[in-house]
């Protein structure tokens, strides 16, 4: 038996601090229970409001963008899903691992990603870092998800335009908001990584098209993977456009520039109706719709062509001898001239010390008004010019739209020049000389015009002075209301003219096609009339077209309308550094007449039933 | 006779009560780990049926132990105590590391931590040298155990294991205000500072900045908190706090559900069950310890002699301290340091080295009871 050390003084001294131990303890539990009731209890509410934040992110949902049809209901942009690359922030454990590895796994550059990832924004909400990935890389993120919390692949919409290169600069492209876009009050639902409309129509019914955000609560793990969703506002599709074009006729005048800059504008002039409007070199908004390296923007926006140049309504061109129909509806309203009076011409007018050439050296002996419409004889018009004055011939010029924008549904839209003396004072600061009135009477000196008002000029005069402002849009369809709303046709007024002299000049345009100027432009199955132009370049020439460098050659211009009796669509057709718009662009407008003539008759453009067109092709974002 | 006698009141030592505690205990504790890992895919067998495999092995443990004698335990307590010594400087090179600590040692498919078991040989190693002699004077009473301690806490803390280190310690001053220093109030001064260490922390921890606790962290214990920035312990919070009064019922805790909360099937799972079951839980899993420590302390006050009293005292003074300091980190009272709650926590060496001590305390108390040896 072992010896026991138990003595009695130890055992009493055992109990008393065995009493200590226990009346500590309690304490202690006490404390602990006192500390917990506090986090539970008091604070509990508190905690539990930062639980819920916790576990669940706020996700948008996309809508998907209104879809895009021509006249007859030809699909011209719609969506298609696509792989993309999200990062919420708030569950990064390490930003710069994560940059590291998107940069080994999938080729992302770093610097662009870093630059998404520290851009402003909420840290809850998942930020877009990359569009329109591919499967195999869609794939390789989710396999190694587990390793990059935070990440997330998300199927969206892609915008799509099926035809390509047709009519890119009508539709335009979308693209991410920008930074500047985000600060301005018409953007103030979206938010970064959002795509709004950037170019052509896309831009300008942005607000249309774009539809309304959804959102979703999801429950997260401490990962950021997604457990369970719960859709608190289902996303609103963006509304559809049907636009004026017929995307057939839309091609043929594209292709007919072909490789050539230039730009090819047809419409209705009983509607303003735009039914094609073309301009060359184009680009593909398929392209510029995905995200662009810096290499590629720099590349496109240095392009010497300027593709994203829209030439139909950003282009301004003098007009040339184009300028000699609203020169003539002056010259016959202010009596300046009867139909009848004549002028001879013996190739050249002389003003002061000056010599104003005629194109044709020997001179078109007397003309009256037809025949200086017919075959543009420059002197007939710098003689009445010089007779009306700048601001006669300004306050014309203006009732037919020059020197202002037609207010088509296209961005930046240019608005030309159409001078005046009260102009040259405003914009030069100096007095109007009496040449410079010589020179605008052809079309030439300060004078610019869009290929788009001058198929308004042309379709205005076709239509006997009643215009109407050219559209783009003639029918929107309501995704929410299912309706669809047709667009009424906007008069822009009607040029105060006696019917008489619209058709002194009619008849005179189409004798430039049967016989004058412009024969080349002559259909066996329409009467065509027009007028041909020529826009100078350079003042100087030496020696002949041929030897001349192209850069410095003419811009060949060419009005037409048809059928002469009953108008039903006016072109305007420039070709750059063409030269003689008789040889270069009449040729073109008939094409483009002759194939709207054989497209014709056509059904109504948009009817009740179109609203059921295409139904399929919205994509798979809708819901 | 007298044997009959000794076996009838050696069953007799068998307390229910005492029993029915550890198991109620256990019970919350494999309900709260099924919880919060039964999502969880992977080729090994779950965690809950894991745990009822230790429970079981712990239940061996805890019989042997109760039937065994801890007097014929105590002779074996310096051999037992040179033989953990080397298994930790085993473990310091050759030992499995997880989470930046090495603690573990590799043994077949499973590990175990020799670190734990450290603990109870402790128990045995001072009780047996307070009670093999009348230890005088402040050398023998402090100083000589206090080497005795020293390799042990030193190679636990060299893992690093800030959370055993300081189970030493406590058991250390336990052992030592038990047999009474000359100087009383040191010992309960000691004590206490342990014991209310949470709270004081709670005073220095709260005024210094961020950066500075992180600093001080990574330099107590760099492998516990890799995400920084008190994530832990904010999510630890948060999870006991939503749990408000009644809790969000079995499998509803978001915050450990869904993993916003780490280990919350070891060291943190007294959050699962408090955001699970709520303040009401709380107060009955609180309740269950305190009944089980009020028992042990019974049996510490009844024990026959001095080596049992101070075998249970110390085996209370472990058990205590790794609750109050497990709850007071869970609560965000107290720096996180690795310690599990005992009984509840899932863990192989620790359930089994828990038992084992609770078994050998129902021993103190059964060998009270028989007449004979």
């Amino acid at each position: 038996m072992a010896t026991v050390h138990y003595p009695e003084a130890e055992s009493g001294d055992l109990h008393r601090r065995l009493f200590i131990l226990r009346v500590g303890l309690l304490l202690v539990v006490a404390l602990l229970g006192l500390r917990l009731w506090h986090l539970q209890i008091r604070e509990g509410p508190y905690y539990r409001d930062l639980s819920e934040n916790n576990r669940t992110r706020l996700v948008l949902l996309e809508p998907a963008r209104g879809l895009i049809y021509d006249r007859h209901g030809v699909l011209l942009a719609n969506n298609v899903p696509s792989f993309s690359l999200y990062v919420t922030l708030e569950d990064v454990k390490d930003r710069e691992a994560l940059i590291q590895q998107l940069s080994t796994l999938l080729g992302f550059d770093p610097t662009l990603v870093r630059k998404k990832m520290t851009a402003r924004g909420s840290k809850l909400l998942p930020r877009k870092i990359k569009d329109r990935m591919t499967l195999r890389d869609a794939m390789l993120v989710e396999s190694n998800r587990l390793d990059m919390p935070g990440v997330m692949i998300q199927v969206e919409s892609q915008r799509n335009y099926p035809g390509g290169v047709t009519a890119a600069h009508l539709l335009g492209y979308v693209g991410e908001i920008s930074a500047d876009q985000l600060e301005k009050p018409e953007f103030v639902d979206l938010h970064q990584g959002s795509i709004v409309g950037q170019y052509g129509v896309e831009k300008s019914y942005d607000r249309h098209m774009r539809g309304m955000a959804g959102q979703k609560n999801v429950e997260v793990d401490a990962l950021g993977h997604e457990k369970k969703a719960v859709v608190v506002e289902r996303p609103q599709a963006g509304n559809d456009l049907y636009l004026t074009i017929d995307v057939r006729l839309q091609k043929v005048a594209e292709d007919l520039l072909g490789g050539e800059y230039g730009a090819i504008v047809a419409l209705d002039p009983n509607s303003g109706d735009i039914l094609a409007m073309a301009s060359r070199p184009g680009f593909d908004p398929n392209v510029l719709s995905r995200e662009l390296t810096a290499k590629q923007w720099v590349e496109i926006v240095q392009d010497e062509g300027r593709p994203l140049n829209n030439r139909a309504s950003q282009g301004q061109y003098p007009p040339g001898s184009i300028f000699k129909i609203p020169m003539a509806v002056a010259a016959l309203e202010t009596k300046t001239m009867s139909p009848s009076s004549t002028v001879f011409c013996n190739g050249g007018y002389q003003f002061g010390k000056r010599l104003y050439h005629d194109w044709k050296a020997s001179g078109h002996g007397y003309v009256d008004l037809h025949d200086a419409l017919v075959h543009s004889c420059d002197v007939y018009f710098y003689t009445i010019g010089q007779r009306m004055g700048i601001d006669v011939m300004a306050e014309f010029g203006k009732d037919f739209g020059l020197g202002k924008a037609t207010g088509v549904e296209l961005p930046s839209e240019r608005a030309g020049i159409m001078p005046s003396t009260a102009w040259k004072q405003k914009a030069k600061n100096e007095q109007w000389l009496p040449g410079e009135t010589i020179s605008a009477a052809i079309g030439q000196g300060y004078v610019t015009v869009t290929p788009l008002q001058m198929a308004s000029l042309v379709g205005t005069v076709a239509n006997n002075g009643v215009s109407y402002r050219p559209r783009l849009v003639q029918a929107v369809m309501d995704r929410t209301l299912g309706n669809l709303q047709e667009l009424p046709a906007v008069p822009r007024g009607k040029i105060n003219a006696k019917p008489e002299t619209f058709r002194v000049i009619k008849d005179a345009l189409a004798d430039v096609v049967t016989k004058g100027t412009a024969t080349r432009a002559k259909s066996s199955m329409v009467t065509i009339g027009g007028k041909t132009g020529t826009a100078q370049v350079a003042a100087l020439r030496t020696g002949p077209e041929e030897n001349i460098p192209k850069k410095f050659r003419d811009h060949a211009w060419f009005v037409a309308f048809a059928p002469v009796e009953s108008p039903k669509i006016a072109v305007a057709v420039l070709a750059e550094h063409m030269g003689h718009g008789g040889a270069a662009a009449a040729p073109l407008a008939k094409e483009v007449i002759e194939t709207y003539m054989k497209l014709a008759p056509q059904v109504p453009a948009v009817t009740s039933d179109l609203s059921g067109v295409n139904r399929s092709e919205r994509s798979a974002k809708d819901s | 006779m007298i044997d009959r006698l000794t076996e009838h009141r050696g069953l007799d030592s068998f307390d229910i009560r005492y029993v029915a505690l550890i198991l109620a205990i256990l019970g919350i504790g494999v309900l709260s780990i099924y919880s919060v890992t039964h999502g969880q895919k992977g080729g090994m067998a779950p965690y809950y049926l894991k745990q009822l495999i230790w429970i079981g092995l712990g239940a061996a443990a805890f019989l042997v132990m109760w039937a065994s004698d801890y007097h014929q335990l105590a002779r074996f307590a310096y051999p037992a105590y040179a033989f953990i010594l080397l298994m930790l400087v085993f473990v310091l090179f050759e030992g499995r590391t997880s989470k930046g600590a090495q603690r573990w040692i590799a043994l077949g498919p499973f590990s175990f931590q020799p670190s734990e078991f450290a603990k109870l040989v402790l128990v045995l190693v001072l009780a047996h040298y307070y009670s093999k002699a009348p230890r005088v004077g402040w050398l023998q009473r402090v100083i000589v155990p206090g080497l005795l301690v020293l390799p042990g806490l030193f190679l636990i803390l060299k893992q690093p294991d800030l959370g055993s280190g300081l189970s030493f310690v406590a058991v250390y001053a336990a052992m030592l205000l038990m047999v009474g220093v000359r100087s009383q109030a040191l010992g309960f001064i000691l004590l206490f500072s342990i014991m209310l260490f949470p709270f004081a922390w709670e005073g220095v921890w709260g005024s210094l900045h961020d950066y500075q606790r992180q600093r001080i962290m990574a330099f107590v214990d760099p492998g516990y908190d890799p995400g920084g920035k008190g994530y832990h312990a904010l999510q630890s919070k948060i999870a006991i706090g939503s749990g408000e009064l009644l809790g969000k019922g079995l499998y509803g805790g978001t915050q450990s559900q869904l993993k916003f909360l780490p280990e919350g099937h070891t060291d943190f799972v007294f959050a699962v069950f408090a955001e699970e079951w709520g303040f009401l839980g709380v107060l009955v899993l609180l309740t269950l310890f305190v009944g089980l420590i009020w028992l042990s302390l019974e049996i510490a006050s009844k024990a026959k002699d001095q080596l049992g009293a101070l075998l249970a005292v110390g085996i209370v003074a472990m058990l205590c301290f790794c609750v109050v300091v497990n709850i007071g980190m869970t609560a965000g009272m107290f720096p996180i340091v690795g310690i599990p709650l005992p009984l509840v926590s899932y863990g192989g060496s620790a359930t089994i080295m828990t038992m084992a001590a609770l078994g050998l305390l129902l021993n103190v108390k059964r060998k009270r009871l028989s007449l004979f040896y």
